[in-house]
């Protein structure tokens, strides 16, 4: 099954903040899992680091492996953009190009790729995308409106319909409805649900009612002081991890005690 | 004033002391809009704003106005024939501005030609690839060339430009490409071409540092939204970037343009000053700025007078024209970005 992914001892910094540190987990293929922990624990750097976003910024810095089925993505000969059109990414904020229209947005991935594609073939990726993100019933007549018209959280499945367009195994998502209504909330994590049938998804919420509804293992991340790099404090089956966490730190978060 | 007495009423009544804090706040945060002498002050200086911008539009009328008149001379001797004749012989009193309409426009598009795709790798490069500790040395010496006085670049143009142009490019160009009418014929150095590669060192700042800004206002999270689909970093230029800094390219674009159109120091000194038209870009020319800075201190006659004054209105309208084609054209891109942001 294609999607799983190791990391083994990943630390990545900015400059000389170290952002997080010795991470080591094994995401399986075809499962949600979530990242929670409090603000500045490093769970958006360690999403970042599992498709080379990270490297993105200046200064950045990362060490150690992930492994995405049998290879390291930080390995020689490994091309970043084709990590990443491998693992797609949704973003807090919805983003799509506020130019191009519903179509042009979904279609924006397999356009790049350069090759040859019949606009038949483009037409059909474009619905079945927009189908998986629970967004066709709603666009269909308007494909070629402007995506930056569709309301906050069709704007949210529309990057999502934009990331699943190119196929990749693994999606991440990014606090994807931190910026949205509880309905528009539902749809996504309906989505979601989904999509896990194709699809690794690995989704980091600061919710931690979400991180229990929509996933199969959580990862609970925690910088001990301010300044100090977030850890992996406990990964498992999110069962285990809502109910009888191994950890002191796990229990006072998940029981509301801080964060 | 019925308001005021109950005010009055109210202050005289006993209140408690918070009470009276709360009076006195509000009754000092409600001055403003009693009748006074702020309302005196405003009105002056709305006034004042008032006739600033009037005066800007009197201006602007006056002037062509001005010109208008001062050009009649010119416009009853030739009509339209003005426009469309190629003769320019004050020791006959004939006139036509046929030559330098040709030579400022041709000049002109040339320079954008060279100066617009050069410009916008500088602002590329400068706002989306350049390390941090080379981007803003780097911006500065661009923006630098901007400052440099034309007369500068006009002598800089006939003593190292022109030569050098004049020795290798243009036979280089001439030999290998002359098959081409533009490219044929004997070089000069001094001409045409040579003005417009001024023009666009001169153009260059303008365009670079305006769509540079404009590309750095594009926010992170559209470059990423390309960048998670796997675009490279050509890939995301061309699809998050330069879409969303069209207008401001475009506004760029024009404000070098409406540069080069006037410039008159640099190009007098590298035209070459011969009112012809001719098929080779490498022959001499003339433009409009030049034959007004340098005929009208030698005009002896009514008629080349008038003659020179309408090509400055002939000028002036080819500006404004441009400048609003070029704004037409950033409100229709720029319009429908708006209408996409409208909802968040």
């Amino acid at each position: 099954m294609a999607g799983h992914v190791t990391t083994s001892s990943l630390s990545a910094s900015f400059g000389d903040i170290q952002a997080i540190d010795d991470v080591t987990v094994e995401i399986p293929a075809n499962k949600v899992t979530a990242i929670i922990g409090p603000s500045g624990c490093g769970k958006s750097t360690f999403l970042r680091c599992l498709n080379r976003m990270h490297e993105l910024v200046p200064g950045a810095k990362i060490s150690g492996e992930v492994v995405w089925d049998g290879k390291n993505i930080y390995g020689p000969g490994m091309d970043a953009t084709e990590v990443r059109r491998g693992i797609g990414m949704v973003f807090q904020k919805p983003n799509p190009f506020p130019l191009m229209s519903v179509e042009e947005n979904v279609s924006a991935g397999i356009r790049l790729t350069g090759g040859r594609m019949s606009k038949a073939m483009v037409a059909e990726i474009v619905e079945h995308s927009l189908r998986l993100a629970a967004l066709w019933d709603e666009v269909k007549n308007k494909l070629h409106k402007p995506g930056g018209g569709l309301s906050g959280g069709q704007q949210q499945r529309l990057c999502i319909a934009r990331a699943l367009a190119v196929q990749p195994d693994i999606i991440l998502m990014d606090e994807p409805c931190s910026a949205l209504d509880p309905a528009s909330t539902q749809k996504i994590e309906d989505t979601i649900d989904k999509l896990k049938q194709n699809f690794t998804i690995v989704i980091v919420t600061h919710n931690m009612q979400q991180a229990a509804r929509v996933s199969d293992s959580t990862g609970f991340m925690l910088a001990r002081e301010m300044g100090d790099p977030g850890r992996m404090i406990e990964y498992g089956p999110t069962n285990k991890i809502f109910t009888m966490p191994d950890r002191k730190e796990t229990e006072n978060y998940i029981t509301g005690r801080f964060g | 004033m019925p308001h005021l007495a109950r005010l009055s009423k109210a202050r005289r009544s006993p209140i408690t002391k918070t009470k009276s804090i709360t009076a006195n706040l509000r009754r000092s945060l409600h001055r403003g809009i009693r009748p006074g002498r702020g309302r005196l002050g405003d009105s002056l200086f709305a006034a004042a704003a008032f006739l600033a911008a009037a005066g800007i539009i009197a201006l602007m009328a006056l002037m062509v106005y001005k010109l208008m008149q001062q050009a009649m001379p010119a416009v009853e001797a030739f009509g339209a024939g003005f426009v469309t004749s190629t003769e320019w012989d004050p020791v006959n009193n004939n006139f036509g501005a046929l030559p330098f309409i040709y030579g400022t426009v041709i000049s002109s598009l040339l320079a954008l030609l060279m100066a617009v795709p050069l410009s916008l790798g500088i602002a590329i490069y400068l706002s989306q690839f350049a390390p941090s500790w080379l981007r803003s040395p780097l911006g500065l010496v661009v923006e630098l060339l901007a400052a440099i006085p034309s007369v500068v670049y006009g002598l800089w143009g006939i003593f190292v430009l022109a030569p050098f142009l004049g020795k290798t490019v243009e036979p280089f160009i001439s030999g290998h490409l002359g098959g081409i009418p533009v490219f044929r014929g004997p070089v000069y150095g001094v001409g045409l071409f040579a003005a417009s590669v001024v023009l666009a060192i001169m153009i260059i700042p303008t365009i670079s540092a305006i769509s540079r800004e404009t590309m750095r206002n594009v926010s992170r999270d559209q470059k990423e939204a390309a960048q998670a689909l796997g675009a490279t970093p050509w890939e995301t230029v061309k699809m998050a970037v330069l879409p969303l800094a069209r207008p401001g390219i475009i506004g760029a674009v024009i404000l070098g343009l409406g540069r080069a159109l006037g410039e008159t120091m640099a190009v007098t000194m590298l035209i070459g000053n011969s009112p012809k038209i001719s098929a080779s870009i490498f022959a001499p020319a003339y433009s409009i700025a030049s034959v007004i800075a340098s005929e009208f201190a030698e005009v002896t006659e009514g008629r080349h007078m008038a003659a020179l004054i309408e090509m400055a209105l002939i000028l002036l309208v080819i500006t404004l024209a441009l400048n609003l084609l070029a704004r037409l054209l950033v409100q229709k891109t720029g319009s429908r970005a708006t209408k996409a942001k409208a909802r968040p």
